[in-house]
């Protein structure tokens, strides 16, 4: 039986250590987390009294199986949870728990991390109480506790919508949602939300739920700016009309979209590509999840999917390896999968459009906005470095000159940004500004940590 | 459906969060330069420091207010420092009993050899 | 096709090339310089940092004082800030033998004026109680450190502002002899013609060297270093463990870039330069040894780089042997960042006065000539795999 490790304890991570355990693998399972269930899925912490249930709606009886399945086959997996997997290299993932570190050899690894917020650089977001959409989301979820008492939902992700009446459920007072994507837009990308269509009917419902309640919701918002001398006192932005207009909160929740965490696969050899739709880089990978010689991604971080998708391409991966081995898979069950993830896949595909990036933005930020929130560096300064003479010609080339993405966080929040900016300010296309090259280790390392004998 | 408790009253002014829902294990005592915070097992430290407060520290460059951003242990705003010299992410670590956080650097840092 | 026709061509637009067109325009000569990819990208832009005089060989010594004021001065030549910090460099010996050779380089380096100090455990604790396992030292008044990152842009800009031609993304794909002056072909339809080449080309200045029938067993290699995230600064002077154990620095944002020994292999053809995960975490535990007020802090980024090395640990410094006009700057074995601009110096005075005051003896290139090669000591202690 092939060695398998799986970093990740999300619905895609979850659904493959599934899969392999019924077919007599025990593959070890790495967690950052404390408990299984990742960000979409996250359990409340021990002793909160939180009804998780009402919180996730539709979705309780997904979250319920999936933790039901992890307790149903936690004795026949090697879980690892509070485990960083922080480097892989020659056929290992190399690990910190604790102050341990641990090597754990593969035959073959499935990679499914998940994602981040994408977020954008406007006036006021490293304000003291802005934070990002999913993580008010799995804060909620977690820690039973909201960002703020008077809330807005800012930026373009459907996640608004949830995350606002979620926040709503549990006492919020939800300003605005402020959508920057126009209505018509959305309008346009209906027949491709058309690929799956109660998700689609989901989306519509939460739209329903909260313009009955009498939360202000406006599409097409510009000029979002947050203002606050200490810390958030309200939000600025330009209706579509052209109307200025200030709403006071003492939070805002922000985001964009997802990020994969793609830096273990390129660690780990795989490729990347560049996608023109989600304006971002992924694991190169066939719709299966193999991405190079025993590399698989599944998930959030393999493609943007979603849940439903993650715990199909979870599967997926699992029979990849499986039958990358010679060992029998169930074909039907492949083709049904690969059928459900397409769709969801090609749902994703509208929601990006339906809810775009809106990066034509950063070709007029203002200089003095922080872009690399952990090291300080503004718009003005990617400019300048940009223009330079033997200057900024390529994001990696950017962050050396600039020290854009050279604090804790490596880049997570501000390289998308930083690449679109400094590709408006030269005339050039984005793809060509490339993305930040993966340096271990992918998360901050404790310097005490000890390599266990 | 439950609408959880509402505890703005005992919510201090300055707080940034607002608790909405109750822990029911034990309580938990630690200190954020030392002041005395109760929260419970299982909280996080960025919850419990940001219910007694509205920020975690200040950012190294600049001076600007910390109070987390991604929650979720990617964006690594939220480290502290403990008292003792340690450093710990504050939204994925437990509250610990004792547990003794200091907004700025520790005292007597660096120690000697 | 275009041809450009000027005195000098260098190829390789790092801090050697960059400072040797400095200087040439000082001395009114033309120059064109062709580099591959970009300006300052390798081992001029990954390096440690490190500003260091002390610990060289002496016969190196004439050549890094020289190149020190210009560190010194950096901001004045350039108009730009290199983050140049007058740090110091505290050499720390573990073992009484590491000491006795402290003390025996003192007496060497006397005759140059390095005013080097030597400290016993007790000064040290005085000094710097934070610093662990040391029980002497060296400490070396004039050495700094500086952010090596966009030290060759800023060179670049400030030649090209007196008239040198700096071009990147330009690769020479062939060098020949033409009526007595060097024709460069390159990848962009622009051939070069000069009447005096230099070297500057790195881990690749073999393929310039060959040309003209010269070569040394120069290798690619990386130290492996990482960098902690930012923490209150309290480390002054720039140190190293004379086993190379560890090396850190903190720079006055509060991080502090980390290197040790063995350094690894890397592949200067496809640009990889890879660190193993293990030697990170056993330079980590060596670090805190050495600075217990480190151990709570994290490690951030780990990176090295393409460095081009010799087995005598001494580069290549001077002109050809086979081929008049044609001068040598290669194989700085890991420590030239200090040196560039007295090699650029240097160049510039045997290209515009035919000789130099500075010593050069022993870089000599005709030295690999034999088919010897005088593996230094040093060298099998700091490298883990050819």
């Amino acid at each position: 039986m092939p060695e398998v490790a799986i970093v990740g304890a999300g619905p895609a991570g979850l659904s493959a250590a599934s899969v392999l355990v019924e077919h007599d693998v025990k593959p070890v399972l790495i967690d950052e987390g404390k408990r299984p269930g990742g960000q979409a899925y996250r359990s409340p912490a021990p002793g909160l009294d939180l009804p998780i249930d009402a919180l996730l709606g539709t979705e309780s009886g997904k979250y319920r199986r999936l933790h039901a399945r992890f307790a149903a086959i936690a004795e026949r997996l090697d879980y690892r949870p509070e485990t960083l997997a922080w480097n892989v290299q020659e056929g290992k993932v190399f690990t910190v728990s604790g102050p341990r570190i641990v090597t754990i050899g593969y035959d073959a690894l499935i990679l499914a991390p998940g994602a981040v917020d994408r977020l954008l650089p406007i006036k006021g977001w490293t304000l003291p109480g802005v934070y990002t959409l999913g993580g008010a989301q799995v804060f909620l979820k977690d820690q039973g506790c909201l960002v703020g008492r008077r809330i807005a939902f800012c930026g373009s992700s459907p996640l608004l919508y949830l995350a606002a009446l979620q926040c709503r459920m549990m006492g919020a007072v939800v300003v605005a949602v402020l959508d920057t994507t126009s209505f018509s837009r959305k309008i346009g990308a209906v027949p491709m939300l058309l690929a799956s269509p109660r998700t689609f009917a989901r989306g519509l419902s939460y739209l329903a739920k909260l313009r009955r309640s009498g939360i202000p919701v406006r599409h097409g918002v510009r000029s979002l700016e947050v203002a606050g001398a200490k810390g958030v006192e309200g939000v600025i932005y330009r209706e579509s009309s052209g109307e200025v207009r200030a709403v006071a909160c003492d939070a805002v929740a922000l985001g964009f979209g997802l990020r994969p965490e793609f830096q273990l696969a390129e660690l780990a050899g795989c490729e990347l590509r560049y996608d023109a739709i989600f304006r971002q880089w992924f694991p190169v990978c066939d719709l299966d999840g193999r991405s190079a010689k025993g590399l698989y991604a599944a998930g959030d971080g393999a493609a943007i999917g979603g849940a439903d998708a993650a715990e199909l391409s979870g599967q997926l991966a699992a029979y990849a390896v499986l039958e990358d081995r010679g060992l029998p898979v169930p074909q039907a069950r492949l083709r049904g999968l690969r059928r459900g993830l397409g769709r969801l896949r090609r749902f994703q595909r509208g929601l990006a459009s339906a809810f775009a990036w809106p990066h034509a933005w950063l070709a007029d930020t203002p200089d003095d906005v922080i872009v690399c929130r952990c090291e300080g560096v503004t718009a003005g300064d990617v400019r300048r470095v940009a223009h330079a003479e033997f200057g900024g010609s390529e994001i990696n080339r950017l962050k050396a000159l600039s020290r854009l993405g050279m604090g804790r966080c490596q880049g997570r929040f501000c390289a998308l940004s930083a690449a679109e900016l400094s590709a408006a300010a030269l005339g050039r296309p984005h793809a060509d500004f490339g993305r930040l090259r993966g340096q271990a280790p992918v998360k901050p390392l404790p310097m005490a940590a000890r390599l266990e004998p | 459906m439950a609408v959880a408790a509402d505890d703005s009253s005992s919510r201090p002014a300055s707080a940034r969060l607002v608790r909405v829902a109750r822990f029911n294990s034990p309580p938990v005592r630690l200190s954020v330069d030392g002041q005395s915070i109760e929260a419970n097992a299982g909280e996080s430290v960025l919850a419990a420091m940001l219910r007694a407060r509205d920020e975690i520290g200040k950012a190294e460059l600049g001076g600007q207010g910390r109070a987390g951003f991604c929650l979720m242990g990617a964006c690594q705003d939220c480290w502290v420092w403990l008292r003792d010299g340690g450093r710990i992410r504050a939204c994925t670590t437990a509250v610990a009993a004792g547990m003794e956080i200091v907004t700025g650097a520790p005292p007597g840092f660096p120690r000697n050899a | 096709m275009s041809i450009l026709r000027t005195e000098v061509a260098i190829v390789g637009g790092g801090l050697m090339g960059c400072w040797t067109a400095y200087f040439l325009r000082r001395r009114g000569r033309s120059v064109a310089v062709a580099e591959k990819g970009l300006i300052g990208a390798q081992a001029s832009g990954v390096n440690f940092g490190n500003l260091r005089i002390q610990a060289r060989v002496v016969g190196e010594l004439p050549l890094s004082i020289r190149a020190q004021e210009y560190w010194e001065r950096f901001e004045e030549i350039t108009g730009e800030s290199c983050e140049f910090a007058p740090t110091g460099h505290l050499r720390i010996a573990f073992t009484p033998e590491e000491v006795a050779t402290l003390e025996k380089y003192a007496t060497e380096a006397e005759p140059y004026g390095l005013g080097l100090q030597l400290l016993d455990r007790m000064e040290l604790r005085r000094r710097w109680p934070w610093l662990a396992l040391a029980i002497g030292a060296s400490f070396s008044p004039r050495d700094g450190a500086a952010n090596p990152r966009g030290t060759a842009t800023a060179v670049a800009r400030a030649a090209q502002r007196n008239g040198a031609r700096i071009m990147d993304q330009l690769k020479v794909t062939a060098i020949e002899s033409v009526a007595g002056r060097f024709r460069l072909s390159t990848d962009r339809g622009v051939t070069i013609e000069s009447d005096v080449l230099v070297n500057a080309a790195g881990a690749w200045a073999n393929d310039v060297a060959e040309a003209f029938g010269e070569s040394a067993p120069i290798f690619a290699a990386g130290p492996a270093q990482f960098v902690t995230e930012p923490v209150p600064h309290f480390i002054d002077p720039a140190v190293q463990a004379m086993d190379g154990s560890t090396i850190f620095r903190q720079v006055p944002r509060g991080n502090v870039v980390v290197a040790g020994y063995p350094r690894g292999p890397s592949d200067a053809r496809s640009n990889r330069a890879p660190v193993a995960p293990l030697k990170t975490a056993a330079h980590m535990a060596r670090l805190i040894e050495a600075v217990p007020a480190l151990a709570s802090c994290h490690v951030i980024r780990v990176w090295s780089g393409i460095e081009g090395y010799l087995p005598d640990m001494l580069p290549v410094l001077g002109a050809s042997e086979t081929r008049p006009g044609l001068f040598h700057a290669f194989g700085f074995c890991g420590h030239g960042f200090q040196l560039a601009p007295g090699v650029g110096l240097v160049l510039s005075e045997l290209i515009v006065d035919g000789a130099t005051p500075t010593p050069l003896r022993g870089f000599e290139i005709s030295r690999f000539s034999g088919g010897r090669q005088t593996e230094a000591e040093q060298f099998r202690r700091e490298f883990d795999a050819r």
